[in-house]
């Protein structure tokens, strides 16, 4: 905890677990950041982590497959040149990348570059099946040479641009000897080449130039809706993180001027104005306010902050102005070590198979050894190595994946794309198959069932004189609680009184003189009241018993319908709080949450939720704050507001846009509606595979056939994911 | 039959002129946000001319 301490992190103190484990973190020399442009797969990221973990002086390598991109904590003497080396020997292109700045226009570059491929082979198979069909329909002797030659002109160039994503794919993992699902439809493609060109120039009957281009044409189609569900959830994503401060106020020589965070360094001195967020860790030497900690610790109450006393960034300074001296920026500050943690921490999301890989899995072998008894069965029968290799292409094409490359990413579009109109956003590809298996489901209150804002609950206790004084002395002040009860007495239509020497005491309260009687409304400490568990603010006037004004975090919109409709489905639902219980107790029985906890520390919070896992249950969390973070990464699924900090919404795999907690249920529903869809995709394709494959093996399956088969599933399929809608 | 000759280039050439125009429209980065530009052909900013 050295380190911490010097720090003096107050999250830490909070977080002790945590805060142990960042400490021992902290000395990291070498921390590198890989771009993999080529990784498209769970199979990919397993080959690149654990070849980058068998790099001497690795500590510890994750990839991140929504950004294509992986992080590596080395030994100091450990160089990106040796990471990529390692890659390029399990077959993986990767570039180092300035962890300061992403590279947005890559990622456009290469959906433009799947559209153009797209559309190359969109024109190609068109021409080409339109002299197919001709030849179908009886087009013979030196006609349907012709017709096949013109297809091979024209489908040769077009293969070898636009299906170069599958060849490189699959050349990828063949050199470092591993199998893909690209791997089947690069030897399905040139083998159809093959044995179209070979019986062309024999004459021949049958040319699969059409289910080439075909196969391309829908494989592409499926490899571009992927690409952009995802790019647009990364760039909403990336506007969203536009709530840090990326300028500080730093004294030098007592003037204030505006720096940059990242140039601030140790020892400088920062003014934060109210309202502001803290830019880094540090004393506060200056000026007496209260904080904001709540995104920390879950904490809803202000702190009290004054000289001498450690503040970490990320709190915001609500009342007076400070004065800070820095002892850790950027990087080391708390909140980038928490943050830090959380990327460390197991993830819940790496436990997960995706429906497609599983079905790859059984699939890629299978086709194989598929066509290669066919080939030897015909050789055998026949002994006639054109028949074999054409029978042999034939199972290759119609086994091929159309159905199944389609069967994901049209479902996970279609659903993406009815969840963003309903204002949530789908960051990770396999969210929405987790989000169906839930069956409990985690709420943190500060933020997440509350707004973060307070609301007063007793005025009506007060007589119409007192509320004239509130309001008075609210108006003289920015604190959240004075706002508040400025926002309620204003809808009252209450006026404010008359009174004189309106002045704040930044920490306290404010303070007026109305007929030469003192008035204070602030701390029960500084009317001279007794503290209490809730969120009160005190009113005094003159020699009077102060008049307390209690508040209520308000909920958030749609929070009731939200817990309401997660239970009506018969899922479980939990409350687990950093909060005081005094704070959750009348929230949880408001919302009839049974099963709650107070006072969790952010440890305790990714416990439970492991607890949770280890009996079973299929964990959704629901969380904002920098406390929530662990348990977010820890959960099956999680969901954050966008309000929460950047930390959170990291770590979260859907992103609520608007403040309302209404559509959770919906979208619950929309993710089991989604992954019934999927199998039900899945199940279309394999009962196409078991009509026609025995038609292949056979040596019954035409060109025509193949044609017919391979569009009719491929269509079946995609409008089966329209049904979404 | 002499009439392919005819037609079969001609109906490549039409179909390469749809294809080269496509890539046309993509390099220029006419896709870049196409739910913004299906907005905007209601607001009359640039009927006039074209935007710088």
């Amino acid at each position: 905890m050295t380190t911490a301490t010097l720090s003096a992190c107050p999250a830490c103190s909070a977080a002790p677990s945590a805060g142990d484990i960042a400490a021992r973190a902290i000395p990291k020399p070498a921390r590198l950041t890989l771009s993999l442009p080529t990784i498209h797969c769970a199979a990919c990221i397993s080959t690149v982590e654990k070849a980058l973990a068998a790099v001497p002086g690795v500590n510890d390598a994750r990839v991140n497959l929504t950004l294509k991109r992986a992080q590596v904590n080395a030994a100091p003497a450990v160089t990106a040149a040796e990471l990529i080396a390692a890659l390029a020997g399990v077959g993986y292109e990767a570039h180092e990348l300035d962890p300061g700045s992403a590279a947005v226009t890559a990622t456009d570059r290469a959906g433009r570059d799947l559209l153009m491929r797209l559309a190359v082979a969109g024109f190609a198979s068109m021409n080409v099946m339109l002299l197919s069909v001709s030849v179908w329909s009886g087009a013979v002797d030196a006609t349907r040479d012709l017709f096949h030659w013109i297809s091979a002109f024209i489908t040769f160039p077009t293969i070898a641009f636009s299906a170069q994503p599958f060849f490189r794919s699959a050349r990828a993992a063949l050199s470092a000897r591993r199998l893909n699902m690209d791997v089947p439809i690069t030897l399905a493609i040139l083998l159809a080449l093959v044995t179209s060109l070979w019986e062309t120039a024999l004459s021949g009957e049958h040319a699969y130039f059409d289910a080439a281009l075909t196969l391309t044409f829908f494989l592409l189609a499926g490899r571009y809706l992927d690409h952009r569900t995802r790019a647009i959830a990364r760039s909403a994503a990336e506007e969203l993180t536009a709530l840090e401060v990326p300028r500080a106020w730093k004294l030098v020589d007592g003037t204030e001027t505006a720096t940059p965070v990242a140039d601030l360094r140790r020892g400088d001195l920062i003014r934060v104005r109210p309202g502001a967020r803290m830019p880094v860790d540090g004393i506060v030497t200056e000026g007496s306010s209260e904080t904001d900690r709540s995104f920390l610790t879950g904490e809803s109450l202000p702190v009290p902050v004054a000289p001498g006393q450690p503040v970490s960034a990320g709190e915001v300074n609500l009342t007076g102005p400070l004065t800070l001296r820095a002892t850790a920026v950027g990087q080391d500050t708390a909140l980038h070590r928490m943050a830090d943690l959380v990327a460390i921490a197991e993830n819940g999301r790496s436990r997960y198979t995706p429906l497609a890989d599983r079905a790859a899995k059984l699939y890629a072998p299978g086709v194989h050894v598929l066509s290669a008894l066919a080939f030897l069965g015909w050789l055998a029968w026949s002994h006639d190595l054109r028949t074999a290799l054409n029978i042999a292409a034939a199972v290759l094409i119609i086994t091929c994946p159309c159905a199944l490359g389609l069967a994901v990413p049209a479902v996970t579009t279609a659903a993406s794309g009815r969840l963003f109109r309903k204002g949530m956003l789908v960051k990770h590809e396999t969210a929405l198959e987790r989000l169906a298996q839930v069956d409990t489901v985690v709420f943190d209150k500060t933020g997440t069932l509350t707004a973060g804002a307070p609301v007063p609950t007793n005025l009506d206790a007060h007589d119409p004189a007192s509320l004239s004084q509130v309001l008075a002395l609210a108006e003289g002040s920015s604190h959240p609680l004075s706002r508040a009860l400025t926002t309620a007495l204003r809808a009252r239509g209450v006026a404010p009184a008359p009174v004189t020497n309106l002045r704040e005491q930044p920490g306290h309260g404010t303070e007026a003189t109305l007929h030469d009687k003192r008035l204070r409304l602030g701390r029960a400490t500084w009317v001279g009241a007794e503290e209490r568990a809730t969120t009160t603010a005190w009113l005094s006037v003159g020699a009077e018993t102060p008049r307390p004004l209690s508040f209520t975090d308000a909920l958030r919109p749609g929070a009731a319908e939200a817990v309401a409709g997660l239970k009506a489905m018969g899922l479980r639902v939990i409350l687990i709080s950093g909060d005081t219980s005094a704070a959750v107790a009348p929230l949880a029985r408001e919302l009839g949450i049974d099963d709650w906890t107070a006072n969790a520390l952010p440890g305790d919070k990714a416990e439970r939720i492991a607890d949770l896992q280890a009996q079973g249950a299929q964990v959704l969390m629901v969380g904002d704050g920098l406390n929530d973070t662990a348990a977010l990464r820890a959960a099956t699924v999680a969901i954050s507001p966008a309000s929460a900090l950047d930390a959170a919404r990291v770590a979260s795999d859907i992103v609520l846009l608007g403040t309302d907690l209404s559509p959770l249920p919906g979208a619950l529903r929309t993710a089991r509606k989604t992954t019934r869809r999927i199998r039900e995709n899945f199940r279309i394709a394999t009962a196409y595979n078991v009509i026609a494959v025995p038609l292949a093996i056979a040596g019954l399956a035409t060109p025509l056939i193949a044609a017919l088969a391979m569009s009719t599933s491929s269509i079946v399929v995609s409008l089966n994911a329209l049904r979404l809608r | 039959m002499d009439v392919l000759t005819w037609l079969i280039p001609i109906s490549l050439f039409l179909g390469g002129i749809g294809l080269l125009g496509f890539l046309y429209t993509l390099r220029t980065d006419q896709y870049e946000d196409p739910a913004g530009d299906s907005q905007r052909i209601l607001s009359a900013d640039w009927d006039d001319r074209p935007r710088p």
